[in-house]
């Protein structure tokens, strides 16, 4: 699971207000490279809880991010190619992510998410 | 040269899971027929509801991926071996999707909304008993209840909330399920619709319909006005005041 991923994930339990962002528990992460597009970073930008993004991404053991973000920060390369690897190229492998609210823990196994509810819970 | 799509013998396989089928080709082929306006589309966020063995949204990453190189693809399964099985599919014809094993969306509705440019969907759609439906196991792959519709009926409305602006949906369905039903209710929630492919098999006549919001159509008349989008009102109010540019209107929003 990538933190893009992350970042459009939230506790979906039956009653939970404030279900985002999901902590992360981490057992194993993995980097895969992939091509730095851009266009696509600018634009996925603007839909981003930065916030959400730097925590996770400093769980998974990358701490580049800057604490705060504006656009005005997209015309610089360095800044891309970090916002870059944080959002596509680190991968939660094994671990869980965990409902703010309630504790709730969803696994996550090969990369995989289960965000699959108990009957209780919907 | 013809665009690449996902090769049966590199599709993984599971006794649990769906296996491409007449509906998967149909879908697959219904995409191929569009890929020109897909292209186009040039979308950024693709999504696959039910994605089984994965050959879907492995073909549609395949198809686009050369072109549209930024398109992130996510695929949803309650079937946690449906899920494993897309990611082994994937990986054998090196492209990748993001995996997620949910129902329907969940957990995605909230900040997924109206962000999803591309949604398709091959549901369960045949005419079961009720209890079928979503059962553990392979059953859940075509269970769809009463006329095939109990899963159908779930997903439209959780598609109409993801898709974007210029979102684009494609759904398989069987003459069971009252494919004219489906676009007549559609059409009250603002889609136009486009019949892809229509198939006759031995066993099964199915469409592959396209869905996008088309401002022309009648809004369910229990939408607020303030629920329109802001282009939305200011091309109607220029078409008010300028009759002439309805025209206009219309023409752009073929799909
Ligand atoms: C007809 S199969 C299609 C599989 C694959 N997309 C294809 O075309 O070959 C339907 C798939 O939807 C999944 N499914 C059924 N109900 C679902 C639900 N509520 N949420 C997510 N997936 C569901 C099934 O597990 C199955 O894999």
């Amino acid at each position: 699971m990538r933190l893009l991923t992350h970042n459009m994930l939230s506790s979906n339990i039956k009653g939970v207000s404030n279900g985002f962002p999901l902590r992360i528990e981490v057992e194993k992460v993995i980097e895969k490279e992939v091509d730095c597009n851009p266009d696509f970073l600018i634009n996925m930008f603007a839909k981003i809880e930065w916030k959400a993004l730097v925590d996770a991404a400093r769980t998974m053991g990358y701490a580049e991010l800057p604490e705060e973000a504006e656009s005005s920060m997209l015309d610089s390369d360095e800044f891309l190619r970090k916002f870059h690897h944080a959002l596509l190229e680190l991968h939660l492998e094994e671990g869980a992510l965990v409902c703010p609210e309630t504790g709730r823990k969803f696994p996550v196994n090969k990369g995989i998410p289960n965000m699959l509810l108990h009957e209780d819970e919907v | 040269m013809s665009p690449r799509i996902a090769q049966i013998r590199l599709v993984s396989s599971h006794p649990e899971v769906y296996e491409p089928c007449d509906d998967s080709f149909a879908l697959v082929d219904a995409l191929l027929a569009d890929r020109n306006n897909l292209l186009e589309h040039n979308p950024r966020l693709c999504v696959e509801v039910g994605c089984g063995s994965g050959y879907v949204i492995t073909s549609l990453a395949l198809m686009l991926g050369p072109h549209i190189p930024g398109a992130y693809y996510i695929a949803t399964d309650l079937n946690p071996h449906a899920v494993r099985v897309t990611s082994e599919t994937l990986e054998a014809h090196g492209v990748h999707a993001e995996l997620i094993q949910t129902n329907i969306a969940s957990g995605l509705e909230k900040r997924l909304e109206r962000m999803v440019d591309v949604m398709v969907v091959n549901p369960p759609y045949v005419p079961t008993p009720e209890d079928e439906v979503g059962c553990e196991g392979i059953t859940s792959a075509w269970a769809g209840g009463e006329n095939g519709r109990r899963v159908i009926d779930r997903i439209l409305p959780i598609a109409d909330c993801l898709l974007s602006d210029r979102g684009w949906l494609y759904m398989v369905t069987l003459a069971a399920n009252d494919p004219s039903q489906i676009c007549r209710q559609m059409k009250k929630k603002g889609y136009a619709y486009r019949i892809v492919i229509q198939r006759s098999t031995e066993e099964e006549n199915l469409h592959i319909i396209k869905f996008w919001r088309d401002p022309d159509c009648e809004l369910d008349v229990k939408t607020p006005v303030t629920n329109k989008t802001f282009p939305e009102r200011v091309v109607e109010s220029l078409v008010s005041q300028f009759p002439q540019l309805s025209s206009w209107r219309t023409g752009g929003s073929n799909s």
